[in-house]
């Protein structure tokens, strides 16, 4: 199985300077472990919504906002597509990828899971 | 729903079997360096998982759970050895002769907490469960078991047998490495070729058990395929230099990219060339060929399973199947066939030649093979052959092919197909 594990932070809260060499080195250990047990698929970090674009459709009609979208209170930073056996495996990994971040940060992290294609292999 | 109070304690143990699905392998192969006996070590860390089930739900999962039960199984063992070693000096006093081997200090299980070296360990768990004194089976149980944190029930259900069957293959493969003296290390140089090659081997068995099985109610089948890929790429983790680790991953990363295009409406097969290619799985693609690239990188563009790898590479390659550069592919089966000599792959190697060289040249591959006993009962012979008679103009020998190959196949739709293009062939022979 799959799961999509979306990273959301309040672009407000995030420390100045952004992430910490350290969480960087921490954050980098973890991803390293995740790759070596098979388990990540992909991942990346997003730049900041300032740089960001949203369309929105309604009655046919769409609209363009260009970012910071300071509005909303949590926008999602970056993901990790995973591979896990259960969904409580991917709550767990989740789990630890939070917790590299120490108590410096506000996140959350929505797990959703892929939904697979019949006849999908994996 | 109110939760009630077992939910809770539902919820909470599924979650504590995640995390020791994650950390069984390392645990093992931890204790597996400190007690040398891999029995000894999965009991151990079966212990720390009950004594998980008892502590976590009440505590919460602590926040090195790793560490947590690494501890826990080091005490369970230090206890054990002190028990034994009473039991020992006991026999001493009795004046019997009690020649042993100094047990494991616990300055050993402390090293093996700090995590430090425990990706050598886990190489020799994969190495040992893996070993030659086992029976292929008894390898692949051990391995998904070990190595793959597997229940055996899970085990049991992947490959359609008994868990007692599973646990009784298990329990004598433990006693088998134990009663050949089996040594917990990454195997000598002298034997590394054929010690590794029976790791890709398990592997890639698990992954084609879950391959060609069909979806649907077999909704373990899938999982297996996950499971094998995890192991390969654990094992490519382990061993970032040997290339045809990569080249076993990106052959199984670039198989499954097809899972969703292999299977029609109906459950019915789709051939390769007959897949909507929109349905193949982009990221894994771009994975299969990453590793792929790895392999090549590394020198090793002459194993079986990164020639494999480089076929289905440019098929995954091809935008459309008439994109596909089938004397490429043709040339890559000349070099299995070197490495890897069988009749199946001469007669890939003949469609191949056929599809880049023409159906004459095809032909005269697939004739080659006319008198080849293995292939005697296989339909696709007399099929490719036909194929290619067919593209030549020789409808009535065609014909003939289509039909004998209708005959050979146990599978109806295929057999329906078959008869279809004899009968395209015209009644008497005549296109």
């Amino acid at each position: 199985m799959r799961f999509m594990m979306l990273l959301k932070i309040d672009e407000n809260t995030v420390p100045a300077g952004g992430p910490s060499p350290e969480l960087m080195a921490e954050m980098g250990k973890l991803l390293d472990e995740m790759t070596k047990a098979g388990v990540l698929l992909d991942t990346a970090g997003l730049t900041p919504t300032a740089q960001g674009t949203r369309l929105h459709l309604s009655g046919g009609r769409i609209t363009a906002t260009d970012g910071p979208f300071t509005e909303a209170k949590e926008v999602i930073g970056g993901y990790a597509l995973i591979q896990a056996a259960s969904k409580e495996e991917a709550v767990e990994w989740a789990t630890r990828f939070l917790r590299t971040h120490g108590d410096e940060w506000t996140l959350t992290s929505e797990i959703r899971q892929v939904e697979e294609p019949p006849g999908a292999g994996a | 729903m109110p939760v009630t109070a077992e939910d809770t304690t539902d919820e909470a143990h599924r979650a504590i079997e995640a995390v020791f699905r994650i950390e069984s392998a390392r645990l093992i192969a931890g204790l597996t360096r400190v007690v040398r006996d891999v029995g000894l070590a999965e009991e151990l860390s079966q212990d720390a998982l009950v004594a998980a089930l008892e502590r976590w739900p009440e505590t919460g999962v602590p926040d090195n759970p790793g560490a947590w039960l690494m501890a826990t199984a080091r005490n369970r063992a230090i206890d054990l050895l002190r028990r034994q070693e009473r039991l020992a000096r006991k026999v001493e006093t009795l004046g019997r002769d009690a020649e042993r081997e100094p047990g494991p200090s616990e300055a050993a299980f402390d090293r093996v907490l700090d995590r430090a070296g425990i990706e050598d360990d886990l190489l020799r768990l994969v190495f040992l469960a893996c070993h030659p004194v086992l029976s292929t089976q008894a390898r692949v149980a051990l391995t998904l078991r070990l190595v793959g944190g597997l229940r055996t029930d899970e085990i049991a259900r992947a490959f359609l047998t008994s868990e007692a069957t599973v646990q009784q293959r298990i329990v004598r493969a433990k006693k088998r490495l134990a009663e050949a003296g089996v040594p917990f290390e990454v195997p000598a140089r002298a034997e590394w070729g054929e010690r590794l090659s029976s790791v890709l081997e398990v592997i890639y068995l698990v992954f084609n058990e879950g391959y060609a099985a069909t979806a649907g109610d077999d909704w373990m089948r899938p999982a297996l395929c996950e499971d094998a890929l995890r192991l390969g790429r654990m094992t490519a983790g382990l061993l970032p230099e040997e290339p045809e680790v990569h080249g076993l991953v990106a052959l199984m990363e670039i198989q499954t990219s097809r899972s969703a295009a292999r299977t029609g409406p109906k459950g019915e097969p789709v051939l390769l060339l007959e897949q909507n290619r929109s349905r193949w799985d982009r990221l894994l693609i771009r994975r299969g060929l990453a590793a792929l690239a790895r392999a090549e990188e590394l020198g090793g563009t002459v194993g079986p399973y990164a020639l494999q790898a480089a076929i289905a590479a440019c098929h995954a390659r091809a935008r459309t199947a008439q994109e596909t550069d089938w004397p490429r592919i043709a040339v890559l089966y000349g070099a299995l066939a070197q490495v890897a000599p069988s009749p199946v792959v001469e007669l890939n190697r003949a469609v191949a030649v056929g599809m880049a060289f023409g159906a004459e040249q095809g032909l005269a591959v697939v004739d080659g093979l006319a008198a080849e006993p293995a292939l005697a009962g296989y339909h696709l012979l007399p099929s490719v052959r036909g194929d290619l008679l067919a593209r030549l103009g020789r409808a009535a020998e065609a014909r003939e092919e289509f039909l004998r190959a209708a005959a050979l196949t146990r599978n109806t739709r295929e057999q329906a197909l078959l008869e279809e293009r004899a009968a395209e062939q015209g009644e008497d022979g005549r296109a």
